[in-house]
């Protein structure tokens, strides 16, 4: 898997640049597509918002080109096109409620769009080297925890549809929970790196699992609480889910060690049983996924049972853009923008789009296992695995496959903190990748040769 | 750290694949179950969205959908609503609601299998389906006299074309306007419809054929003689014991003839006489003679057990399933447990005035498309027959007399030979008996047979109940359809 060569490897930069074309092209036909079956008539600010959103794609493309020219190429016309497509159903929505571009929110998405690319581009260039986010593994951390806990805190912290994982400071009202997740990512990656030979060899032997030692399994616990906390003090199962899943992935990744993850699992289902009988709104939660259609249910919430009907109505091939009614859903636009795309554009536009989510965090463990140094392995991971849960929690919740939770599509969802943290993510893995594909200058052939041995005597 | 990096990719292909799963579940496998929820809003909205049939009474239509500007496309509109709410039902949000709009919702709504070929055609055309219209076999003038008759009172009147079965006339009061329930403000649909629940007489209960058994009181009695004169041991003139009281078997308790005065000065008293003046003691004597089978047996043979769909369902009449002496006594002046709808009564004059053959009754005359095909058309079939003519003709000779001299000559018609039976159904003591009347007309040309009941409308331990109360109820109703 080791992308050591000594011919110079294509960019892959020209490919990418025809597909992100391809992707805003894809948008655009899906917008006037809309525009036809709503009005009538070819949107009339097609053109200015068209070249926008190209203009926008094909500026981070000349960052690409610029300061990281070796980066996966398939990853940016993704997101374009993802991005591209939650933009047009929020607009969709925003139509069907009868809201104008002026005060709905696509035109506030698309904004929030070209700030979160701008950053993101900004962490391509302020960003020379992924490495150099280890040296602030601490900082990381401490900033992590403290976003993660931030909603908590009186006065800034506020409860919206029953969840406090929402800062409002002024007019400003922000997710911190969302950049918590990349934070906390170089926090594990940096963290584990460093000790992950204490935790992968010390430990007795127990029934075939090595049983860490008493000391090691600090972190886990800290990392349990933490997540528990935010379960229970802020009611967000998902954020919780995320969150601890993404520490025992990553734990498992750094030391191999099965062990890691079935205490992992052992302590979130032991966490999550005694939330369960202790707290009544997961109860409901609980009560509201398994049994969504019985009276008791409904006459809770009838949210879930509704975008399920949505998304029956949609079938195999939907109804079509701006032909279905997703406002019959309530946060059509947000946290059920997945329902919304099963009823217009049916089962098999779900599944282009999970493929896409697919392809997403495939390229990125990719790029993991690519990467020769291990804290940029496991960074990668991390953040492609947290993409990954965070799709499946997302998904999930909406098709009763988890109890449904209050997280965001990532780049579909309307919301500024998780565009802003999801392209910033996007960043991250880039630079990574670009890292990882980069050959090598002709001083490191001798090393080249010797990781190139150890890829021989491969263990998997 | 590769290897379990490679791992975790099957892990995450797993989590996708999951998702793969629940979406086709959800989209494909229960789709269609999703779909036909009755609260889904989405099929609701796209059932409004079509031009739903109109049903007919006569030419006229009683219910009609009228385009609209909001959302729905189209709105429902009920005309003479109070008049026919029972007949038509309401189409809202909880969907079709009772009457026709539920029973023949699925060729209203143009979503039925045997308007295939039309939708096919309209899949390729790009027409918008359209519903069937449901031509009603209703007399509006019948209807009318019916529900003015019961006016402010609880009740039920229906009234059946004895020769066909077509239903003339289905009116429960008291009434309420379908158009409050059909709007397309859920909030007030939904107030409107609570306040119906709650109110006094319950409004949205069809008495007619679907509300709580009326007990049938004397006019039960016409079955008790159908039972004595088709066993053979009777005919009109048998004497039976007419006095003012029957001593029953078993009990300290006698059968008292309803004012406690005997039947004939004599004690004895012919089948006839005694339906004619509606003698207790020697009905309940007959019943006993005959045997509670044979009395089953007989109103089985009127279709009391059945469940008949006109296409609304009827709830079925019923004469309990175990009879002592007594009980029997009782149950065959149609007082103990004996059960029925309004429906069964006039199926049972019906069946009289038939020659003793009961139709199968019904309320659609044809069902036509939106291109004036007809789609169904009414087809007259026979239920059962309940007696022989010979015993039809002297039940009617009988039920002439309650008419012409008896407890039923405020039904009379002038120039008219009407058949008749008076009924005054005690329901607990204390409380006021219900009215009744059973009859058709002309008595040897039949063109209506009704049944009336007036809830509460009698006085107990009174036969006046059902002459006063139902009779010109039902000489109205037969008077609007032989004046035609």
């Amino acid at each position: 898997m080791s992308t050591v060569s000594s011919v110079a490897p294509r960019s892959g930069r020209t490919t990418e640049l025809v597909l992100v074309l391809g992707a805003v092209g894809i948008v655009g036909l899906a917008y006037v597509n809309l525009g036809l079956a709503t009005t009538g008539t070819v949107p009339p600010g097609l053109a200015a918002l068209g070249l926008g959103y190209l203009g926008v794609s094909l500026a981070f493309h000349v960052v690409l080109r610029w300061r990281a020219r070796y980066a996966d190429p398939l990853l940016l016309p993704i997101v374009t096109l993802l991005n591209g497509l939650g933009l047009v159903m929020i607009h969709r929505v925003d139509i069907a409620r009868g809201r104008d571009i002026a005060d709905g929110v696509a035109l506030r998405q698309l904004m929030w769009s070209a700030l979160a690319v701008a950053i993101a581009a900004g962490v391509l260039v302020a960003l020379r080297d992924h490495r150099i986010l280890r040296r602030y593994t601490y900082v990381a951390g401490v900033v992590g925890f403290s976003l993660l806990l931030l909603p908590l805190l009186p006065v800034i912290g506020t409860s919206e549809f029953g969840s406090r994982i929402w800062i409002r400071l002024g007019p400003f009202s922000f997710q911190p929970g969302e950049i918590a997740k990349i934070s906390l990512a170089v926090f594990f990656a940096g963290y584990l790196v460093q000790t992950r030979d204490a935790l992968s060899v010390a430990g007795r032997k127990i029934l075939g699992l090595t049983l860490p030692r008493a000391r090691d399994l600090g972190p886990i616990l800290i990392a349990w609480l933490a997540s528990l906390s935010v379960l229970v003090f802020e009611r967000d199962l998902g954020s919780s889910l995320l969150f601890f899943g993404l520490f025992v992935a990553m734990l498992y990744v750094a030391t191999e060690r099965v062990s890691w993850i079935a205490i992992g699992l052992g302590l979130f289902g032991a966490g999550a049983y005694v939330a369960y009988l202790a707290f009544a709104h997961v109860q409901v939660r609980v009560l509201l996924w398994l049994h969504t259609f019985s009276p008791e249910a409904l006459q809770t919430s009838d949210q879930l049972a509704k975008g399920l009907m949505g998304m029956a109505a949609g079938g195999m091939v939907g109804t079509g853009l701006g032909r279905g009614r997703p406002d019959l859903t309530y946060l059509a636009e947000s946290d059920f923008i997945i329902p919304s795309f099963g009823e217009e554009l049916g089962l098999v536009g779900l599944f282009a789009i999970l493929v896409l989510y697919a392809l997403l965090v495939e390229r990125g463990l990719r790029t993991s296992l690519g990467t020769r140094d291990g804290f940029g392995k496991l960074l990668a991971a991390g953040l492609s695995f947290s993409l990954a849960l965070q799709c499946f929690v997302v998904v999930g919740g909406v098709t009763r496959v988890i109890p449904l939770t209050g997280l965001t599509a990532p780049f579909l969802s309307s919301g500024g903190s998780s565009l802003l943290a999801n392209w910033t993510l996007l960043a991250i893995l880039l630079r990574i990748s670009d890292h990882a594909r980069r050959p090598l200058p002709d001083d490191s052939a001798t090393s080249a040769v010797g990781e190139a041995r150890t890829e021989v005597v491969r263990l998997s | 750290m590769n290897a379990p990096v490679r791992r975790l990719s099957f892990l995450v292909a797993g989590l996708f694949a999951a998702l793969l799963v629940s979406t086709t579940l959800i989209q494909y496998v229960f789709a269609a179950d999703l779909n036909g929820r009755p609260d889904n809003r989405r099929t609701l909205l796209a059932t409004y969205a079509r031009e739903r049939g109109e049903i007919l009474v006569g030419q006229t239509p009683i219910a009609r959908s009228v385009p609209t500007d909001d959302e729905f496309k189209f709105q429902r509109q009920y005309e003479d609503a109070d008049l026919f709410a029972h007949v038509t039902g309401f189409y809202s949000f909880y969907g079709a609601v009772g009457g026709l709009e539920q029973s023949e919702n699925e060729l209203l709504s143009g979503s039925s299998d045997k308007l295939f070929y039309r939708q096919i055609s309209d899949l390729f055309t790009g027409r918008r389906p359209q519903g069937a219209t449901v031509e009603t076999t209703l007399d509006a003038a019948v209807q009318k006299a019916a529900s003015d008759g019961i006016g402010d009172a609880r009740g039920a009147a229906v009234a059946i074309d004895p020769k066909t079965g077509a239903i003339l006339a289905l009116v429960s009061h008291p009434s309420f306007d379908p158009n409050a329930l059909a709007g397309h403000d859920l909030g007030k649909v939904d107030a409107n419809y609570q306040a119906l629940l709650k109110k006094e007489g319950s409004p949205l209960v069809d008495r007619a054929i679907a509300g709580d058994l009326y007990p049938p009181g004397s006019v039960f009695k016409v079955v008790t003689a159908a039972a004595a004169l088709s066993s053979g041991q009777y005919t009109a003139d048998s004497e039976l014991p007419g006095g003012a009281s029957l001593d029953l078997p078993l009990t300290d308790t006698d059968l008292p003839n309803h004012d406690n005065q005997p039947c004939s000065p004599t004690g004895r008293i012919t089948l006839k006489q005694a339906l004619v003046v509606s003698c207790n003691p020697a009905f309940g004597e007959a019943g006993m003679q005959i045997g509670a089978d044979a009395l089953r047996e007989q109103a089985a043979k009127f279709g009391f057990g059945d469940a008949p769909t006109i296409p609304m369902r009827v709830t079925p009449s019923t004469v309990p399933a175990e009879l002592n002496e007594p009980q029997l006594a009782q149950s065959s002046i149609g007082q103990y447990d004996v059960r029925v709808t309004p429906m069964q009564m006039a199926m049972v004059a019906a069946g009289v005035a038939n020659k003793g053959v009961v139709m199968q009754p019904y309320l659609v005359q044809s069902v036509i498309g939106s291109d004036l095909s007809v789609i169904e058309s009414a087809d007259p079939t026979e239920l059962s027959e309940a007696v022989t003519p010979e015993v039809a003709a002297t039940l009617t000779d009988m039920m002439v007399g309650v008419v012409d001299q008896g407890s039923g000559v405020r039904a009379q018609i002038p120039g008219v030979k009407v058949a008749g039976k008076t009924g005054t159904a005690e329901h607990g003591t204390g409380r006021r008996a219900h009215a009744w009347f059973i009859s058709f007309a002309p008595a040897d040309d039949p063109k209506i047979a009704v049944a009336v009941v007036v809830e509460d409308g009698g006085t107990a331990n009174s036969e006046t109940g059902g002459g006063a109360v139902a009779a010109p109820i039902a000489k109205a109703m037969m008077e609007a359809r032989l004046s035609r």
